[in-house]
C-alpha cells in the first residue's frame, strides 16, 4: 500500500529525515515511535506533501503512484487520511461542514453530494459521543483536548481513506477518551476481521504509545534523529519505551545498528 | 409600480427588498427624490413619508426630528437640514404592537449625478416589536452619484427593533449615512449591515445611546471592499444606564486596492454595563488596506468592556487543514473565506436572517 524508499526531507533548509524505508502492506498497521523532534510529525507531513516538507531525495509510493510530485489535495483523493495532532481553528466553518467535505472526498462518494447531513454521518458522530449540536459548532474552536481527536476521527470515520496517519492521536486525552478512540480506530481498521480480510492500512504516531494498550500494531519503528533506528514486534518495543523509556531502547537500536554494521564491515 | 424598478426586480431581491411585498408588513420605495410606493398592512403600524409625517404629527418634529442625530453634525447632516422638501420614511409600531414580517425601504437611484438626500425616522413604542430591512441600489451600470441618509431610531421602554441594511451600490457611488438609536429602558436594538457589492466610498459611524436601564445595542457588520472602495465604517455605543450592553462586531475582507477602516468604540459610563468587540480583517491583496481601530473608554469602575481584533491574510494551516481532507488550494480559500463571512446574523426573523445570509452567500460565490 506505502512504500517509502530512501526518503530525505528538509525543512527550511535543515535535514529532518534522512534515508527512511518503510513498507506498509494492505491490511497492516505499523506504529511510528519516538522522541520529540525525532521527525515522526515531518515523515507523516512529507507523506501528505506539505510544501514546506521539501524531499531531497527518495520516493514515496502509494498503491505504485508516486506522490512526491502531486499536491496535497490529490494525494487525499488517492485513499490516504490523516487525523492531526492540533488541527487549527477555522471560524465560521463548522465541523458539519467538514464532515461534507470528507464525504466529498470519499473516493466513491458521489452517490450523495447534497449539502445535508445523512443519516450515516449522523450514527457516525453519535458513534463518537457528538449531538447534533456540536456538529454545528465552528471546527475546533473551543474544543477540549478529547473533543478535538473524537472530532479528526469522525472526519475519518466519513472520509474512509485506505490509508490512515494517525498523528499523536492519545496525546492531551484522558483515559476515557483515550479507550473510544482506540474502539473506533479498530473498527475503522477492520481489526476485529481476520488478517486476510482487512483492507484498511495504517501509521500511528505516538510518543506516549498509550494508544497501543487499545490498538494492536503489526509492526512498530523507532525514529531517531531523522533515521529508523530500529523496528521490530511492537509488543517488545512498546512495553520496553513505556517502561524504561526511549532511551534504553536507542541505546540498544544503536547498538545492535554498530553490530550490523561490524557485521557488514 | 414604476417600470424602471420592476426590471431591477432582481437587484432589489438582492438588497433585501421584494417587490411582491411577499412576507412584508410594510413598504417603502424612493426612487432619486421620488416616493413611489407607502404601505403599511399591518395594525398598529405606520409607514408615510416623512415630509407627510412631519405635517401630521406636530409632536415628531418636536420630540424625534434631529434629536437623535445633530443637524449640526458634519457638513452631510448640515445639507440634509438645508433641504426644504424633506424625503425619506417615518415608520411607527404603537405601543404594544408586535410586527412580525419585516418592513423594508427601498431607496433606488436611477438618475447619475444626483444626491439623493433621505430622513428617516423610525419609532419603535414601548413594548412594540418591529423588524426594518433597508436596501439602498442603483442600477448595475451606473456612473457618479450620492446618498445621503439621516436615519433616526427610537426604541421605548422594552421594545425590540432590528434593522438590516444592504448596499448595493456600484464603483462610483459615494454614500454617507448618518444614523444614532435612542434606546430606552429593557429596550433592544440589533443593526445588522452588508455591504458586498461595490461602492466608491462609504463613511458611517451609527451610534447607539443606551440611555435606559438594560438597554441593549448591537451592530453587525460585513464588508468585502474591492476595487478602489474606500470604507470606513464603525460603530459606537454609549452605556449611559446602568445594567445597559453593547456587542459590536464586524467582518472584512478587502482585497483589489480597497482601503478599510474599521472603527468600533464602547463608553461604559454607568454601573454594571458590558460590552465587547470584536473585529476581523482578511487582506486577500498586496494593494488592499485594512485599519481595525477598536476602542474602549470607561468612565465608572464597575464597568466590563473587552475587545479582539485580528487582521491578516488567509492562514496557511487552515488552507493545509481544507487540502488534507481533498479540497484544492482555490476551493480552500473560497471554503475559508465564505466561513469567515458567515456572521451569526442575530435579532432577525427567521426567514429575514435566511434572506440576509442568502444575500452574503450568494454575493460570496460570485467573488470567489
Amino acid at each position: 500500500m506505502l512504500e517509502i524508499s530512501d526518503l530525505a526531507v528538509e525543512v527550511g533548509g535543515k535535514l529532518v529525515l534522512d534515508g527512511i524505508n518503510l513498507r506498509i502492506g494492505e491490511g497492516e498497521v505499523h506504529a511510528l515511535l519516538g522522541p520529540n523532534g525525532s521527525g515522526k510529525t515531518s515523515l507523516i507531513m512529507a507523506i501528505l506533501g506539505f510544501p514546506e516538507y521539501k524531499v531531497v531525495r527518495g520516493s514515496i509510493k502509494f498503491r505504485s503512484v508516486e506522490l512526491t510530485s502531486i499536491p496535497t489535495d490529490e494525494r487525499v483523493r488517492l485513499g490516504i487520511g490523516i487525523a492531526f495532532q492540533r488541527p487549527p481553528t477555522i471560524r465560521g466553518v463548522k465541523l458539519l461542514d467538514m464532515l461534507l467535505v470528507c464525504r466529498r472526498a470519499q473516493r466513491d462518494g458521489q452517490k450523495n453530494d447534497e449539502a445535508v447531513l445523512d443519516e450515516e454521518m449522523l450514527r457516525m458522530a453519535e458513534r463518537l459521543k457528538f449531538d447534533e449540536n456540536f456538529l454545528h459548532r465552528d471546527v475546533n474552536l473551543g474544543f477540549s483536548g478529547g473533543e478535538t481527536k473524537r472530532a479528526e476521527i469522525l472526519q475519518l470515520l466519513i472520509q474512509n481513506p485506505d490509508l490512515i496517519l494517525f498523528d499523536e492521536p492519545d496525546s492531551g486525552v484522558d483515559i476515557e477518551n483515550v479507550e473510544l478512540i482506540g474502539e473506533v480506530i479498530n473498527e475503522i481498521l477492520q481489526r476485529g476481521e481476520k488478517p486476510s480480510v482487512r483492507k484498511k492500512s495504517a501509521l500511528i504516531i505516538t510518543h506516549t504509545g498509550f494508544i497501543f494498550n487499545y490498538v494492536r500494531a503489526d509492526r512498530a519503528h523507532v525514529l531517531l534523529n531523522g533515521k529508523i533506528a530500529c523496528s521490530g514486534i511492537p509488543d517488545e518495543i512498546i512495553k520496553q519505551i513505556m517502561e524504561e523509556g526511549f532511551e534504553k531502547c536507542i541505546r540498544e537500536c544503536l547498538s545492535e545498528q554498530q553490530v550490523r554494521e561490524g557485521e557488514r564491515k | 409600480m414604476n417600470e424602471d424598478l420592476n426590471e431591477q426586480r432582481e437587484r432589489l431581491l438582492m438588497s433585501g427588498i421584494d417587490l411582491s411585498e411577499k412576507e412584508r408588513s410594510g413598504t417603502f420605495i424612493q426612487k432619486d427624490a421620488e416616493i413611489l410606493l407607502t404601505v403599511a398592512r399591518h395594525a398598529g403600524l405606520e409607514v408615510m413619508p416623512i415630509g407627510e409625517a412631519l405635517e401630521t404629527y406636530e409632536w415628531l418634529r418636536r420630540d424625534y426630528f434631529w434629536k437623535a442625530v445633530p443637524a449640526d453634525k458634519d457638513a452631510y447632516t448640515r445639507a440634509a437640514s438645508r433641504e426644504r422638501e424633506i424625503r425619506g420614511v417615518f415608520v411607527r409600531a404603537k405601543s404594544g404592537v408586535k410586527i412580525e414580517f419585516p418592513v423594508q425601504a427601498c431607496f433606488f437611484i436611477a438618475t447619475e449625478r444626483t444626491a439623493q438626500k433621505v430622513h428617516n425616522i423610525i419609532i419603535a413604542e414601548d413594548d412594540a416589536e418591529i423588524h426594518m430591512i433597508t436596501g439602498c441600489s442603483v442600477p448595475e451600470k451606473f456612473g457618479s452619484a450620492v446618498h445621503i441618509g439621516i436615519s433616526e431610531f427610537f426604541v421605548g421602554k422594552n421594545a425590540k427593533m432590528s434593522f438590516a441594511m444592504i448596499h448595493n451600490w456600484t464603483s462610483d457611488v459615494g454614500v454617507r449615512p448618518r444614523s444614532a438609536v435612542i434606546i430606552n429602558e429593557g429596550g433592544s436594538f440589533v443593526s445588522n449591515y452588508i455591504c458586498m457589492e461595490p461602492v466608491k466610498s462609504v463613511q458611517m459611524y451609527p451610534v447607539a445611546y443606551c440611555v435606559g436601564e438594560n438597554a441593549l445595542a448591537i451592530f453587525q457588520s460585513v464588508l468585502y471592499g474591492r476595487e478602489h472602495a474606500k470604507m470606513d465604517v464603525g460603530s459606537a455605543a454609549f452605556l449611559s444606564a446602568e445594567g445597559s450592553r453593547a456587542e459590536i462586531n464586524s467582518r472584512a475582507i478587502a482585497t483589489d486596492s480597497a482601503e478599510i477602516t474599521a472603527r468600533g468604540e464602547i463608553v461604559g459610563e454607568r454601573p454594571r454595563v458590558k460590552g465587547h468587540l470584536e473585529c476581523r480583517g482578511l487582506i486577500l491583496s498586496e494593494r488592499a488596506m485594512i485599519n481595525a481601530i477598536p476602542s474602549l473608554k470607561a468612565t465608572h469602575h464597575d464597568v466590563e468592556l473587552s475587545h479582539e481584533a485580528a487582521v491578516g491574510k488567509i492562514a496557511e494551516e487552515e488552507v493545509r487543514y481544507l487540502m488534507a481532507r481533498g479540497l484544492s488550494e482555490e476551493e480552500a480559500t473560497s471554503f475559508i473565506i465564505r466561513g469567515f463571512l458567515s456572521i451569526d446574523i442575530k435579532g432577525l426573523p427567521e426567514k429575514l436572517a435566511d434572506q440576509v445570509r442568502s444575500i452574503v452567500k450568494i454575493s460570496a460565490e460570485r467573488l470567489i
